[in-house]
């Protein structure tokens, strides 16, 4: 398994937000997760990122325990992580963003690095910005800097936080059949979403979560036809 | 006319002075949004530095400051890494106060290991050598040298910013400090690297501020508050701008004294007080935020 999270805990105060939560995800594949707001989505993905540390519990990443790395050491044993609101380096221009984390979070030399990441612009349709400053773009440029820059760590899972949301539908399509295309690169592929459409279009599995807990997993369609799951989403898109 | 064309000249070159004062201020602030209450200090103790260097060996003070940088550098750095990271934080008073106590542990050191007397560092006959311009006009060799170096190291800051992998990781870092460490960067390393090069900068600061004019324990404060006026003035986040700050107060400065001896540190805290009333970011500001 590539990631392997076990038991996973973690409550501010008396408010529980991951509660014994166990997920796994071999490698290349691609796990959608959804729930209400509030049910702790975003928070996992901080604990496997490393911007918080769980209160309980373990997750395991690519063999070994990610427990006391920080975030950069997580960036470079293969965690990237896109978020829900993209945060550009805003002062930085497009390539320069991708550099970063080529050359920080992948080790990579100058030179390496100025070749992946123009690959990785040009995969992301964001060449043509390349030298513009990542503070000017467009919303669904943003969504793609924040992938490609995510990409740039080569990564060997990424973490896609919402970032179907607030496009158009022609906009959400083009980035479905980008996130395809990087699928079958052999990433694995953690994708929050409420776009539902867009996620079953990629993912292979899907889980369920509400107030931090996981309530239900497994093939999408199947899981979205179970009662509970339906509760919950009455009134959502599905 | 002279007289006032003079007054420019000089208020020039001593800008160049209060530029390197500045730039390893607006080097901190700009990478790890650190104000440093000790920086004036650290000029001084630097100033010191050269000077046991260049006393105990008998050397120029310009090779001292060669055979000091990399000292200074890793001063810098182990200062970073082992004390300012921990202070840092959302927080803004604990670094401040971190940095004022450092600012009194420096002065008192110093006045310890040195006593009160003032110092000065020799260079022999270049230290009063001078260029005539004509008419009655001359500058000093060491003023022309100051400008010039504070331009050099801009340009090189300026280079280590915009064309090198650190510079990006010292501008990521500044602009989103989480997002910098999902990409991998290591910010506690990162910002002790920052310190140390400004350190460099301080080190190429004290050299002038020694060769100009004596210097004692105490004088850290007032260099701090020039330092503080030209980023200021300059707009946060620029060094060119900083440059630029350096010069208005020199400028200031100079042209008071002009007016009336008694003017010259006035008229420079006037000139900050304008630009501040005006253009409240400073002439050149570049950080967003």
């Amino acid at each position: 398994m590539l990631l392997e999270v076990a038991g996973l805990r973690k409550s501010f105060g008396s408010i529980v937000v991951a509660d014994d939560l166990d997920l796994t995800i071999a490698a290349s594949e691609a796990v959608g997760i959804i729930g209400p707001n509030g049910a702790g989505k975003t928070t996992l993905f901080n604990l496997i990122a490393g911007g918080l540390s769980p209160s309980a519990g373990h997750i395991r990443f690519d063999g070994s325990d990610l427990a006391g790395l920080p975030p950069q050491g997580r960036c470079r044993a293969g965690i990237g992580r896109t978020y829900q609101i993209p945060q550009p380096f805003e002062n930085l221009t497009v390539f320069e963003n991708l550099l970063v984390g080529a050359v920080h979070g992948r080790r990579k030399t100058e030179t390496e690095a100025v070749q992946a990441c123009g690959e990785i612009l040009d995969q992301l349709g964001l060449l043509k910005c390349a030298n513009a400053l990542a503070g000017s773009l467009t919303l669904l440029e943003r969504k793609r800097l924040e992938m490609a820059r995510a990409l740039a760590t080569a990564p060997k899972l990424v973490l896609l936080d919402e970032i179907a949301g607030g496009l158009t539908d022609g906009e959400c399509a083009e980035l479905v059949a980008t996130i395809g295309d990087i699928r079958k690169t052999g990433v694995a592929i953690l994708w929050i979403e409420h776009v539902v459409h867009a996620l079953f279009a990629v993912i292979d599995r899907l889980v369920v979560l509400n107030f931090g807990r996981k309530i239900a997993e497994g093939a999408p369609k199947e899981v979205m036809q179970r009662p509970d799951v339906h509760q919950i989403y009455i009134g959502i898109e599905a | 006319m002279t007289g006032f064309l003079d007054a420019i000249i000089q208020g020039i070159l001593l800008g160049g002075l209060y530029a390197l004062f500045a730039t390893g201020l607006s080097l901190m602030f700009g990478v790890m949004r650190l104000v440093n209450l000790a920086h004036g200090d650290l000029i001084v103790l630097a100033a010191f530095a050269i000077f046991v260097v260049a006393e105990r060996l008998g050397l120029d003070p310009f090779v001292a400051v060669l055979l000091a940088a990399p000292i200074l550098f890793a001063i810098g750095f182990a200062l970073q890494h082992v004390l300012l990271n921990r202070a840092l934080g959302r927080d803004l008073l604990p670094p401040l106060l971190v940095t004022f106590g450092l600012s009194i542990i420096i002065q008192n050191g110093l006045l310890q290991m040195f006593s009160a007397d003032s110092r000065r560092l020799r260079s022999g006959a270049i230290e009063t050598a001078s260029i005539s311009l004509g008419g009655d006009i001359a500058v000093g060799v060491v003023p022309l040298l100051t400008l010039a170096s504070a331009i050099a190291v801009i340009v090189l800051l300026n280079i280590i910013f915009y064309r090198t992998a650190i510079g990006r990781a010292f501008r990521a870092t500044s602009d989103d400090l989480d997002v910098a460490q999902l990409m991998g960067i290591d910010v506690n390393r990162t910002f002790a690297i920052a310190m140390g090069i400004a350190f460099v900068v301080i080190a190429i600061a004290a050299l002038y501020l020694g060769l100009r004019a004596n210097f004692d324990p105490t004088i850290g404060p007032a260099r701090l508050l020039y330092a503080f006026e030209a980023v200021i003035i300059g707009g946060l986040g620029s060094f060119w701008g900083t440059l630029a700050g350096g010069i208005v107060l020199g400028l200031a400065q100079t042209i008071g004294a002009r007016i009336d001896p008694e003017w010259q540190i006035l008229s420079g805290h006037l000139a900050f007080l304008v630009v501040l009333a005006i253009r409240p970011r400073g002439l050149f500001p570049r950080a967003v935020d």
